[in-house]
């Protein structure tokens, strides 16, 4: 199978490789809080990479996605005690419920373009808070919840190790996606959707197809993030700024490309925890100055705009030979 | 029947205001093409810079209009200039991104400068009512909606009666051809932009006196402009009118009827249903 032939290329190794060297972290770390900041870098991965998804490949930019990661979220908070006191099973069925959330959210916006794709992802999401805020019976509303953890004990190891496992993992579906025929309708459908449909790509379908998996890893992150902080409220896993965050992941990076969301998330990740501790709340003025500051100036991303320059320099060179040779 | 009687009339004043704001968002996205996320940022923003002249200066809001609204004029003028303009041959999604990027810094400057504390301006009548045959209204928010009607008005005069107003709807139409008959559409997408500015900071001014401030009471806005400008269709100012009578009557009468905390979904699910029955919007020409 095509598949499995592409798990044996130099990209799959080398991030196998990476996940296999990072493993080791934890115990070369003694820095307790630099492990937990490394826990939500790996969690920014497996959002954006998986945002991007959606996002990225398939054009289609969604500001509402935090309404999968809350799925996730609640989920695992909601939904453990029913199912034997399991967080496990929790995030489980949470992240399974996050794909008829998925059909319900690509039915209601795919039908819609552009811009008016963006405004409707925003006011579904912003719908679904305000459910969630209002059935205080159900979930607590803004008082939250309580979450049970993955893992019992102060040890944020086995949290880390999760986390990596994750980010990798969500890496290399992106990257078989996208060695896949699939991957080549999703960028049909970006490029041009209506060309893509004349040439026979069902592109509602495909969009569907890349929004079910988005929506699925970024539940699991959503799950991983409630256990792993012990308690959610609405306005940490719903909000209109939880989406922007997990968008900005990719457009930092790069959109389109599988190494830009990790990029993305490491600069989010460290920075933002930087800011963070010294500047409170208003951290989030530094995602609005990045953003606004990668739109003008490098609207590629970090790693899409490496590329660019990458295949410009590699063509001047290949001039270069030519010249020297003729 | 007074009680909805009560309601509507209230969801009429505030539907003036909405028509206010949704009012800059469709011209500058029927002139430049443009959705901005930011624009209930500004309107943030001069709710806290009037909050700033009445606090220190004593400057009564509704005078403190002749203030904010040229200041976010030369203030739109300047992000356009110098953040949009260059952006505008960009793919769209870099535009929603770039408004997005802008709202995010504004506001989170605003929660710098301010602290995220909610801040109020408690003029003399900010909680003065008037009888009007048994309905009582709410006094800054009848000034509010006559000032709000008035711009609307100046605004359509403008848009209809002067050069520039010609100009402004010529490059909406057709940006090449009005480029081509001497229009200085970069010139005109400065103003335009600055017309929308300064009607989202005139609504936050007259907002002012009867709502909280915190750095993040612009988000809400910036959703609901939306809702009224495609309920309307983007590009027309009756159809923001209407959209914004339309918002406030039903956002009042979900208050009352449904329950308070639902109240900004009821904006969103006509919204979400507009969008998949009607994305030109009621009144609209453009194409979704």
């Amino acid at each position: 199978m095509k598949t499995l032939s592409n798990l044996r290329s130099n990209f799959v190794y080398a991030v196998v490789g990476t996940g296999a060297i990072l493993a080791f972290v934890p115990f070369v770390l003694s820095s307790s809080y630099l492990l937990q900041v490394l826990i939500i870098v790996l969690l920014f991965v497996t959002l954006g990479v998986s945002w991007n998804l959606l996002g990225g490949y398939s054009g289609q930019l969604s500001l509402g996605h935090a309404v999968f990661f809350g799925i996730g979220a609640y989920g695992v908070a909601l939904l453990s005690k029913p199912l034997g006191q399991s967080p496990w099973l929790g995030l489980l069925a949470g992240a399974v419920l996050s794909l008829p959330l998925a059909a319900f959210v690509g039915y209601v916006c795919f039908r819609l373009r552009g811009p008016y794709f963006t405004l409707a992802t925003i006011a579904l999401a912003e719908v679904i808070r305000l459910v969630v805020l209002n059935s205080v019976d159900l979930t607590g509303g803004a008082k939250g919840v309580t979450v049970r953890p993955l893992f019992k004990g102060v040890d944020k190891a086995p949290w880390y190790l999760l986390a990596l496992g994750l980010a990798v993992f969500v890496v290399l579906v992106t990257y078989l996606i996208t060695r896949s025929k699939l991957g080549y309708y999703l960028v049909a459908i970006r490029e041009d959707e209506d060309a893509a449909e004349a040439v026979g790509v069902d592109a509602t379908g495909y969009k569907m197809v890349a929004l079910a998996i988005s929506a699925f890893f970024t539940s699991v992150a959503g799950g991983f993030f409630a256990s792993y902080l012990s308690f959610i409220e609405p306005d940490m896993v719903l909000s209109v700024e939880r989406s922007v965050e997990i968008c900005l992941l990719a457009i930092i990076g790069g959109l389109g490309t599988i190494l830009g969301p990790v990029v993305g998330a490491l600069i989010l990740g460290l920075a933002g925890e930087w800011f963070r501790t010294n500047l409170g709340q208003a951290h989030l003025l530094t995602y609005g100055v990045l953003l606004v500051a990668v739109i003008m100036f490098m609207p590629e991303g970090i790693v899409g705009t490496m590329k660019k320059a990458g295949q410009v320099i590699g063509k001047r060179l290949s001039e270069e030979r030519r010249r020297v040779t003729a | 029947m007074s009680v909805l009687a009560q309601t509507i009339v209230g969801g009429i004043l505030l539907g003036g205001l909405y028509a206010l704001i949704g009012i800059g968002l469709t011209i500058v996205f029927g002139v430049m093409r443009v959705i901005n996320f930011a624009h209930g940022e500004f309107l943030m923003v001069s709710m806290y810079l009037t909050y700033l002249l009445f606090t220190l200066w004593g400057v009564d809001p509704f005078l403190s209009l002749f203030i904010t609204m040229p200041v976010f004029f030369l203030f739109g003028m300047f992000i356009q200039r110098f953040f949009i303009s260059p952006v505008l041959k960009a793919p769209e999604m870099n535009q929603i991104l770039l408004t997005v990027g802008i709202g995010l810094i504004l506001a989170n400057l605003i929660q710098l400068l301010f602290s995220a504390d909610y801040r109020q301006v408690k003029t003399s009548y900010s909680d003065a009512v008037v009888g009007v045959s048994g309905i009582s209204v709410s006094l800054p928010y009848s000034g509010a909606f006559v000032v709000a009607i008035l711009i609307t008005v100046a605004l359509y005069f403008f848009l209809m009666r002067t050069d520039t107003g010609k100009a402004i709807r010529a490059t909406a139409q057709d940006r090449d051809a009005a480029a081509l008959m001497g229009a200085d559409v970069g010139r005109i997408s400065m103003i335009t932009f600055g017309i929308g500015t300064a009607a989202a900071a005139a609504a936050g001014t007259l907002l002012t006196p009867v709502y909280y401030l915190f750095p993040t009471v612009g988000g809400p806005f910036t959703l609901k402009s939306f809702v009224v400008v495609v309920l309307g269709g983007m590009g027309s100012i009756l159809g923001a009118i209407f959209g914004g009578l339309t918002l406030g009557i039903a956002e009042s009468l979900g208050a009352v009827y449904v329950s308070t905390g639902y109240q900004d979904a009821i904006g969103f699910l006509i919204f979400l249903l507009i969008l998949i029955l009607k994305p030109s919007g009621l009144f609209g020409k453009s194409r979704v």
